[in-house]
């Protein structure tokens, strides 16, 4: 996870350095004040204002769509695209009364909620047992969990189509949370390795001096003090699996059953007619769990990323 | 409280041997410490009686039970840790509580316990606290809080004093030992730092590169050290060693002569030998050899001179105010009775 907290990283200190650097050297005699202000608006300020831009323009467009009537919707000549005159609820009503958006949500929220928590009872303790356990082989048994990462869905969906078929789970959720950790487990237990290392041996080593078992330290000790990782971890899993399209979209066939990214494209498309206000507002209520997710949980996300256990 | 014996252990991590073949009997309630620089083996000898390193060869005994097979927590032992290693969780008090809750104590006992090691340690107003909440000094008492709450067979000490500023570390080398005193219970202490092993020990063990060089009372050791590097280690400032010989019943090293021990033990006439002489063994004699001051260091109730003699530096701890600058010379003389002879090549004690 240090690869992906790197960037993250760097940009802060240089942020931080071009702040320092602009504030000292306005101070400087020698110094013009150009180099402080100017200098800070255009390496810090209108680059993030790009990239917010870039980042929170979809949303955007996905609000304003949601909420047009089609005849603003269909003609840009007449009407602003970015912006609504008159704003109406009835593409969301469409979503929500002649769909079966709910019970799309409800299925994806169970096999979100099934297969992150099924990955992080598995990843935790692949985890624990290859950073702390130090068995023969626990560094190949590791890099093996990653290599796992590396096979495309795209290529790993005939196969598992396959297993699916043979174990009954066909057009049911069990068969997305059964096939979801294919790519949560790899991904969160390197997460959780790189978590646990930061953990200071010392307190396992104390605590099994004070009796407890490998289990009780894991449970009273490393977990409690795992916590911003173990969200982190659950974020990532929760995020992906709301989000996947290629496995959701091979072992589901009824309408009922299908979550909320492939639903909203296979039964709001009717041939060639995109119902564009629907579809937005299926996508925009569709993002809004994952975003209230990481609302809660967002210091703990960072934290996690970019830091240790702190006594 | 139990005795502890460790009979020839030797440790190796892969074919790196580490220890070889290290013998110590601790007596029941014996305060002993393990002392040598980094790297000679006593954190991990330490470590294999806590059951954290596995034995290589040889075997560990507590309570005269051979422990080599036994889970660390079935050692009946307590460790404090240099980083004292407290759960950050966790409130002093389930800190303290910690391996008692784990054994299914009643709640009455556990209370009983917490609050009897908290009022030995003066923690009473801590025990609601976070361990990143308390300083060092504090944390370091909630780590041996949690040792004595378990009243083990027997404590290890893992260089627990390390991470306090010099003050501290004084204060609480006194209370340490003063727990000691009044628990009784057989204390294993790793330290690289001799003043500590001199102030607490009961017996020193001094560690050299995976050996025992010397084990012994902390004075025994300080006045019969068996070998140059024990000699070398223990005190402070460092004895004083010259090369030379003995030549016609004194020891010879350039132009200077000094007198011999009036028993010379082993050391014979022609033998190349290190004359050893603590700082605090030397004393002014206007009949002595004159040596050139390089520099003065005055702490009040002493003063410490640096010297050149012979083309070896040379230290002197004087109660005397010294006068002489840099340059000048000073006459100054060893006691004959406090002077240690080592062979110079294997550097064991001669007399």
């Amino acid at each position: 996870m240090t690869e992906a907290a790197k960037p993250l990283s760097s940009i802060n200190t240089r942020v931080d350095s071009e702040v320092q650097g602009g504030v000292t050297e306005a101070e400087g005699p020698q110094m013009m004040s150009w180099d402080s202000h100017t200098r800070r608006w255009v390496v810090v300020y209108i680059p993030l204002l790009i990239f917010l831009f870039v980042l929170l323009f979809p949303f955007y467009w996905m609000g304003v769509t949601t909420f047009k009537p089609d005849s603003e919707l269909l003609d840009f000549k007449n009407n602003n695209p970015f912006w609504v005159a008159n704003p109406t609820l009835a593409n969301i009503n469409k979503l929500i009364f002649e769909t079966d958006y709910t019970h799309w949500l409800v299925t994806t929220m169970f096999v979100a909620v099934g297969s992150t928590f099924l990955s992080i009872l598995a990843s935790v303790l692949a985890a624990y047992a290859i950073q702390r356990l130090r068995f023969k082989g626990s560094d190949y048994v590791g890099l093996a969990i990653y290599a796992a990462y590396l096979v495309p869905p795209s290529i790993l969906f005939i196969p598992l189509a396959q297993v699916v078929f043979e174990m009954g789970l066909y057009d049911t959720s069990f068969a997305l949370i059964l096939t979801y950790p294919t790519f949560l487990v790899p991904f969160c237990t390197w997460l959780l390795i790189g978590y646990f290392k930061s953990i200071p041996y010392e307190l396992e080593e104390c605590a099994l001096i004070d009796g407890a078992s490998r289990l009780q330290i894991l449970r009273r000790i490393t977990l409690p003090l795992a916590v911003p990782g173990l969200i982190s971890a659950g974020i990532f899993a929760f995020t992906l699996s709301w989000n996947e399209f290629i496995y959701a979209l091979a072992f589901i066939s009824s309408t009922e059953n299908k979550t909320v990214p492939v639903a909203i494209l296979t039964e709001l498309v009717s041939g060639d007619v995109y119902h564009w206000g629907a579809l937005m507002a299926g996508a925009l209520l569709g993002s809004l769990p994952v975003a209230i997710f990481y609302m809660f949980f967002v210091e703990y996300y960072v934290s996690s990323l970019t830091g240790a256990v702190k006594e | 409280m139990a005795t502890v014996s460790v009979r020839s252990v030797r440790k190796a991590f892969g074919s790196v041997e580490v220890l070889h073949g290290v013998d110590v009997e601790v007596a029941d309630g014996e305060f002993v410490i393990l002392v040598g620089p980094s790297g000679c083996g006593k954190s991990t000898l330490l470590r294999m009686i806590a059951g954290l390193e596995n034995i290589t060869r040889g075997e560990i005994a507590i309570g005269g039970r051979v422990v080599n097979n036994v889970a660390p927590k079935e050692r009946d032992i307590a460790m404090v840790f240099q980083n004292y290693a407290l759960y950050p969780h966790m409130t002093v008090r389930d800190n303290m509580a910690f391996s008692l809750t784990l054994l299914n104590a009643p709640k009455s006992v556990i209370e009983e316990k917490v609050g009897r090691a908290a009022g030995i340690l003066g923690l009473e107003p801590y025990l609601a606290r976070y361990p990143r909440q308390l300083s060092g000094g504090q944390r370091q008492r909630v780590a041996m809080g949690r040792a004595i709450v378990r009243d083990p067979q027997v404590f290890l000490f893992d260089e627990p004093l390390s991470n306090l500023d010099a003050k501290l570390r004084v204060a609480m080398r006194a209370e340490i030992k003063e727990l000691h005193q009044r628990l009784k219970t057989t204390t294993i202490y790793v330290t690289h730092d001799q003043i500590e092993a001199m102030t607490m020990a009961d017996k020193i063990v001094v560690m050299n590169g995976g050996n025992v060089e010397q084990m012994g009372a902390p004075l025994e050791l300080y006045d019969r050290p068996r070998n140059l590097f024990v000699a070398g280690f223990i005190g402070s400032p460092a004895m004083n060693f010259i090369k030379g010989r003995i030549e016609g019943g004194v020891f010879r090293a350039g132009d200077i002569a000094l007198p011999l021990p009036s028993d010379p033990g082993q050391a014979r006439e022609g033998q190349p030998v290190v004359y050893g002489i603590r700082p605090e063994h030397l004393r002014l004699d206007g009949a002595g050899v004159a040596a050139t001051v390089h520099v003065t260091e005055p702490t009040g109730s002493e003063t410490q001179v640096i010297m050149h003699l012979a083309g070896s530096q040379v230290v002197g701890a004087f109660r005397e105010r010294i006068a002489e600058k840099p340059g000048q010379h000073l006459h100054i003389a060893p006691d004959p009775a406090l002077v240690h002879l080592f062979d110079e090549q294997t550097g064991t004690r001669l007399n």
